[in-house]
């Protein structure tokens, strides 16, 4: 059988750092980096004696992210222990949630080749995330930093309803998206505060049982996430193909090799012999507080492109595109304050924009510059100061150096001429130089009008006004 | 219910204990022992009693989310065995 016989089916548990200020169950800081053990104190070290108290942010931050996923909220839940040992869990167990997470049984709609398509959401518990370890390369020892232990983290499950790599990706982005529009979490994928783990298997099409999965872990990016799905769905179909079968394991991504390894320390059946914290108390939720923060959830991405589709005129793509980041999202709407031409922002932020921060490799929420400095290039352009082209060569400027518009047109003299006696001697020159195209356009070739008004952007740099250009050249031609 | 020998050698290992033979032997009789005893909680009837959460009564203990700082590095790491750089130094990890 082919390749093509095969369906695959992929379940995510994706983990997301909250941004509360202090960890889930102390104090301390949450804030990413700083010196090693500096966002530490004896709870979160899992000093004998210590005691954790539950961040009632946390709940909260859940809770929003719950609602904004259309889950259920357990009107009663509690902490359980997850014990394994492992030298970045200095108590040895991680408090999480078993059997009565925050929220369950929620769903999200992605955009696919087909139309819009439902991803069931298991569960979304809370939990505390564990320290870091360092090794050194003369393999003196591992060095435990605890910075990041006691960080809170949602872990949203996800039902096995993905089918493709692309699905898998666009739930992620969708996730990441709602999560930033209401603010819980930063979701930087870079500095590791979005993570995902996901179940792969693969079954004969038109097959109503799952096959037996594997679990992969330590994927970082999309792209190797991405990557990683494409290795591991292919692997398991060798083996099928060649008479073998599956193992139910525990997969480590190593993204420079683009292969995926057996996790020797998960090898032993999973026994976490979870059981409640004696140390932390009963969660209870009333209808008012469930309510309340229901009432004060921000506008979604879905509202959001309702309004740009109806109020502000965009494509049905255009507003999918825009609303898909909330940095974009924001851009667009405080640039078309500035400008008032909604329709040329989300263009330069769909083509111009999105290219060069592919071409960087960045997502949305590095961009330096905002909707101020992007507003005001389109109302340069619009009010003819530059031409779209030189618009081009001021926005690659803004990723370097986010000034504003005008300023960078300023220092660098890129300001557009419409002044009609400059750019007549430009057309005259032009004219002069090239007889063979004024003689083909008395000949009827409209083509060369094209190539003269070409070659005064060249002369003047891309600084001529382009519709004065077309105008002068026409009227001497005709003379 | 009788807790097996391979039962207690799982846990064991669960538990990163090396146990000897003679241990095996009596870890799993004094489980077995202990099982039962817990065991006479299931022969109280509750059906007239509400499912509860844990065996405190107490719910909604929070903390604000405000930082608040108060041991510094040197004071938490001054009981490892090992440091280096401000951090515990431990038997190399392979991942
Ligand atoms: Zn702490």
């Amino acid at each position: 059988m082919a390749r093509e016989d095969y369906e695959i089916v992929m379940g995510l548990e994706v983990h997301c750092e909250l941004s509360t200020k202090t960890k889930i169950f102390c104090s301390c800081p949450t804030e990413f980096g700083g010196e090693p053990n500096t966002h530490c104190c004896p709870i979160c070290m899992a000093m004998p004696g210590t005691l954790p108290v539950l961040n009632e942010k946390v709940v909260e931050y859940a809770v929003k992210a719950g609602l904004a996923t259309n889950c259920k909220i357990a009107r009663n839940s509690k902490n359980d222990r997850k014990n394994y040992f492992y030298p970045d869990l200095p108590k040895a167990y991680q408090i999480s949630q078993f059997d009565l997470p925050l929220c369950y049984e929620g769903h999200v709609n992605i955009e696919t080749p087909d139309g819009e398509k439902t991803i069931r959401i298991t569960r979304i518990h809370i939990e505390e995330d564990a320290g870091k370890l360092n090794h050194d390369e003369y393999g003196r020892g591992s060095f435990v930093d605890l910075n990041r232990a006691g960080v809170p983290l949602i872990e949203v499950v996800s039902e096995p309803d993905l089918r493709s790599k692309e699905e898998v990706e666009a739930y992620l982005r969708k996730l990441k998206s709602i999560f930033e529009y209401i603010e819980v979490s930063d979701c930087k994928m870079q500095e590791g505060s979005l993570r995902a783990d996901v179940n792969v298997s693969v079954r004969k099409k038109g097959a109503t049982e799952f096959g037996t999965r594997t679990e992969m872990k330590n994927m970082n990016s999309f792209r190797s996430i991405v990557r990683a799905i494409e290795y591991e769905a292919n692997r398991q179909i060798d083996v099928i193909e060649n008479g073998g079968e599956i193992t139910q394991e525990t997969l480590r991504w190593d993204d420079v090799s683009g292969k995926t390894f057996p996790m020797r320390d998960k090898e032993d059946a999973q026994d976490y012999r979870y059981f409640p914290d004696p140390d932390l108390v009963a969660i209870r939720l009333s209808e008012e507080y469930i309510e309340n923060i229901k009432n004060a959830l921000p506008e979604l991405p879905e509202s959001r492109k309702k309004r740009y589709l109806e109020e502000m005129g965009l494509t049905e793509k255009a507003a999918n595109f825009v609303t898909a980041s909330k940095y974009y999202s924001n851009m667009f709407e405080e640039a078309s304050k500035v400008c008032g031409n909604p329709k040329s922002v989300s263009n330069w932020i769909m083509s111009d924009i999105a290219r060069i921060l592919n071409e960087r490799e960045e997502e949305p929420e590095e961009l330096k510059f905002s909707g101020k400095e992007l507003g005001e290039l389109v109302s340069l352009i619009d009010k003819g100061t530059i031409s779209s082209a030189i618009a081009k060569k001021v926005l690659e400027e803004m990723f370097e150096n986010p000034e504003m518009p005008s300023k960078i047109i300023e220092a660098k003299g890129w300001v557009q001429i419409s002044d009609e006696g400059a750019i007549k001697e430009v057309v005259a020159k032009v004219l002069e130089a090239n007889p063979q195209s004024v003689a083909d356009y008395k000949a009827g070739k409209d083509k060369a009008l094209g190539f003269l008004v070409g070659q005064a952007m060249k002369e003047t740099k891309g600084k001529a006004n382009p519709q004065m250009l077309n105008k002068l050249f026409l009227e001497e031609l005709k003379k | 219910m009788a807790i097996s020998k391979e039962e207690v050698e799982h846990i064991a290992k669960l538990a990163s204990l090396n146990l000897t033979e003679e241990e095996k032997e009596r870890y799993a009789n004094d489980m077995t022992e202990i099982l039962e005893f817990a065991n006479m909680i299931n022969s109280v009837n509750t059906d007239e009693v509400n499912e509860t959460i844990g065996a405190n009564e107490n719910y909604n203990v929070f903390r604000k989310d405000e930082i608040v700082q108060t041991v510094d590095k040197e004071t938490l790491l001054q009981n490892a065995p090992s440091q280096e750089d401000g951090m515990f130094r431990i038997p190399k990890v392979i991942n």
